[in-house]
């Protein structure tokens, strides 16, 4: 409908106009003693020279890793997010001692109510928060590199079919739809396609949603990116050796889209943790006892005033989470366009 | 140009019944509406009842066209002709007529869904504008500053502050406005909604303060990096440069050359926003109880209350599809190179 890009930061429109150093003139740089470099090196040079991108995505390389570590360690019985520990809270149901209760066996104190370790609990739910986050990212990657791409080719209907679908899917109320929608499409997976109730079924369900209402704005940006890609000699000169479209569309430009897409993923993957997380306190995402960080988020924040450590933790680490992947995508971009100058 | 605005209104009008259409197939894949209200002793005989006295027998195709109509004429309920004619020579008072635009009855409530949202609407619209200009004011005010003092610590504070403050959940922080600025530090009273026909406008903005803000933080985070964007982008095109070598002030280069240019396209995505936010905002309204149509939502779904819930959704798709179509066409007016494309 409207011929601006999308709120947010996403508006900020990616690109990745790189060019590319003809021979002659690396002839030229060699002879007077500079050294060329590729475009992915000079965005790799960029990047690091970066400090506060190359903080971000280290602490984003930690949290990967301690993502991955968790089943592992609830399966090795290190950590465990389920066990109660009755005897540790006392009569008002707040842990006993200091600071949420703060122990050797339990570094971030116990949990208010029934005394789960909170360290367990954010650890995995971390994992399932990554876990949700990322496959609704990659689906909504998916279909909108996939349509982006066709819409972006294809100059006739299936523009502007693809473009009046993304006109649709952006005119629903988002919010709204996922509440709406929960009840139905819950019955839905477990019923039609037998997909186990409860956890199983909950994160599918917002996989699933985040990724339907999530793909229009991918697709924007990939269309916009396509449209410039299009008139380019090699797309011209694949034509003319008689690829098909299907090659012309995904061994030709897909391949030239990978800068975008992966700063779209950063981008939007940041933005999925905290949707689950608004979904969670709705009582619209996974449920406890299964810890995500936004149902650990939901419950903790009715002990603002009682069990401060309790009720900051979670937060803390999911600000922590969104902040470093969003300054590594800013970065990204950054990087892999030079134009942009912020 | 009237031509483009009538085309435009047209294509908004096509977009907004494939949105009815929509949530309708949606919602009635759910199956029958009636079973939801049944109650706890419901026999199948009373089931078929219900499902005939509201018209939820009928084919899906058939009741779409009467819910169409219904929005463009209005309708009466219940649905059934006979069983309505008859209940009016017997008791007239149980027959609802629903004004054009109709967007349905509620069995549940007992309540048409224009009267269930015009009862909600106005604390949402309420906290929508309050917010509106908060983030607006002091968004684009400390984007602006950021942009200016590029690179400099105010400009890294800001830029700092915002991204955690972006990342921060709603509800999180409108728990924490609540638990502590209103209950434990009493530095605000506790937000409770009064109309301004009850307490006057004092009141009234008193009571809207803190969800205001809790809402407005979001979006003036995301507000100050795109006004910070936008202006930067725009102080570094040609024409700043020639304004500078013409001698101007720099108060006049950043006032009248580069914020015109960078706030229109600000000002646009705002009515956007802000449109999206007449459908209720969800979170806030549920962290401070407020009954706002975003609360209404949250109640509506607990319930399996269909008809408000797709209600809901065809007025906030509309309010989002009108917005749309007013930043186009006053887009038009400014820019040619959009009506002509």
């Amino acid at each position: 409908m409207s011929t601006l890009p999308p709120g947010g930061f996403q508006a900020e429109v990616t690109a990745n106009q790189t060019t590319f150093a003809t021979p002659a003139e690396d002839g030229v740089a060699a002879s007077i003693g500079i050294t060329s470099r590729t475009p992915a090196q000079l965005a790799w040079k960029r990047f690091r020279s970066d400090r506060k991108t190359m903080a971000a995505a280290v602490i984003v390389a930690i949290y990967v890793v301690l993502a991955l570590l968790a089943p592992v360690l609830v399966a090795a019985g290190v950590l465990d997010p389920y066990l109660t520990h009755q005897n540790l809270i006392d009569s008002n149901g707040l842990p006993v001692g200091s600071f949420g209760g703060i122990s050797a066996a339990h570094p971030l104190g116990v949990e208010p109510g029934i005394g789960r370790d909170t360290l367990s609990r954010i650890w995995l739910g971390l994992s399932l928060s990554l876990f949700i986050s990322a496959s609704a990212a990659v689906f909504a990657i998916v279909v909108g590199v996939v349509l982006g791409i066709i819409a972006g080719m294809s100059r006739r209907w299936a523009d502007t079919l693809i473009g009046r679908l993304v006109d649709l899917v952006l005119c629903f109320p988002q919010t709204l739809m996922l509440l709406a929608l929960s009840g139905l499409v819950v019955t839905w997976l477990t019923g039609t396609l037998r997909i186990p109730s409860g956890t199983t079924a909950q994160a599918t369900y917002v996989i699933f949603v985040l990724g339907i209402f999530g793909w229009p704005s991918v697709t924007r940006i990939i269309r916009g990116q396509v449209l410039s890609l299009r008139e380019r000699e090699f797309i011209d000169a694949a034509r003319l050796i008689g690829a098909s479209n299907g090659r012309l569309y995904f061994k030709e430009v897909l391949p030239n889209l990978w800068a975008p897409i992966l700063v779209q993923f950063t981008l939007i993957l940041p933005a999925y943790v905290s949707a689950e997380a608004a979904l969670s306190y709705l009582g619209i995402s996974v449920k406890v006892p299964t810890p995500t960080l936004g149902n650990i988020l939901s419950a903790s924040i009715q002990y603002g005033s009682s069990d401060f450590l309790y009720f900051i933790a979670p937060a803390f680490l999911l600000v922590l989470v969104v902040v470093s992947f969003n300054l590594l995508g800013d970065g990204l971009r950054d990087a892999l366009d030079p134009r942009t100058q912020r | 140009m009237i031509a483009f605005a009538i085309r435009r209104i047209l294509v908004g009008i096509v977009l907004l019944l494939a949105m009815v259409l929509v949530v309708f197939v949606l919602f009635f894949a759910a199956g029958n509406p009636a079973r939801d209200v049944c109650g706890k002793y419901c026999t199948p005989q009373k089931l078929a009842n219900i499902t005939q006295v509201y018209g939820y027998d009928k084919p899906i195709t058939y009741q779409f066209g009467q819910f169409v109509k219904g929005l463009a004429v209005g309708r009466d309920y219940p649905v059934d002709d006979k069983y309505r004619e008859a209940l009016q020579k017997s008791n007239p008072s149980l027959v609802i007529h629903c004004d054009a635009p109709c967007l349905g009855y509620s069995l549940r409530s007992a309540i048409t869904v224009n009267d269930a949202i015009a009862k909600y609407a106005p604390v949402t619209i309420s906290i929508a504008v309050y917010a509106f200009i908060i983030w607006i004011v002091f968004g684009v005010l400390f984007g602006v500053i950021a942009a200016v003092f590029k690179g400099k610590w105010l400009d890294r504070v800001i830029v700092g502050v915002t991204l955690v403050v972006y990342a921060l959940p709603t509800f999180f922080v409108g728990t924490f406005l609540l638990q502590f600025i209103a209950i434990r530090w009493k530095l605000f009273p506790y937000p409770r909604y009064v109309s301004i026909a009850d307490g006057g406008v004092f009141n009234w903005l008193i009571g809207l303060t803190l969800p205001a803000m809790t809402l407005a933080l979001f979006y003036m985070a995301a507000y100050v990096r795109i006004t910070r964007a936008f202006v930067l982008e725009s102080l570094s095109e040609d024409y700043i440069r020639t304004a500078r070598a013409k001698g101007l002030t720099e108060r006049v280069v950043l006032f009248k050359h580069g914020l015109r240019a960078a706030l229109t396209p600000l000002l646009s995505m705002a009515g956007l926003d802000f449109a999206a936010l007449l459908a209720g905002a969800v979170i806030t309204e549920a962290v401070f109880s407020y009954q706002g149509l975003g609360l209404l939502a949250v109640i509506s779904n607990r319930n399996s209350d269909l008809p408000i819930l797709i209600g809901l959704v065809i007025v906030a798709g509309a309010a989002v599809l009108a917005a749309n179509i007013i930043v186009d066409i006053l887009y038009a007016f400014v820019d040619p190179r959009v009506r002509l494309s």
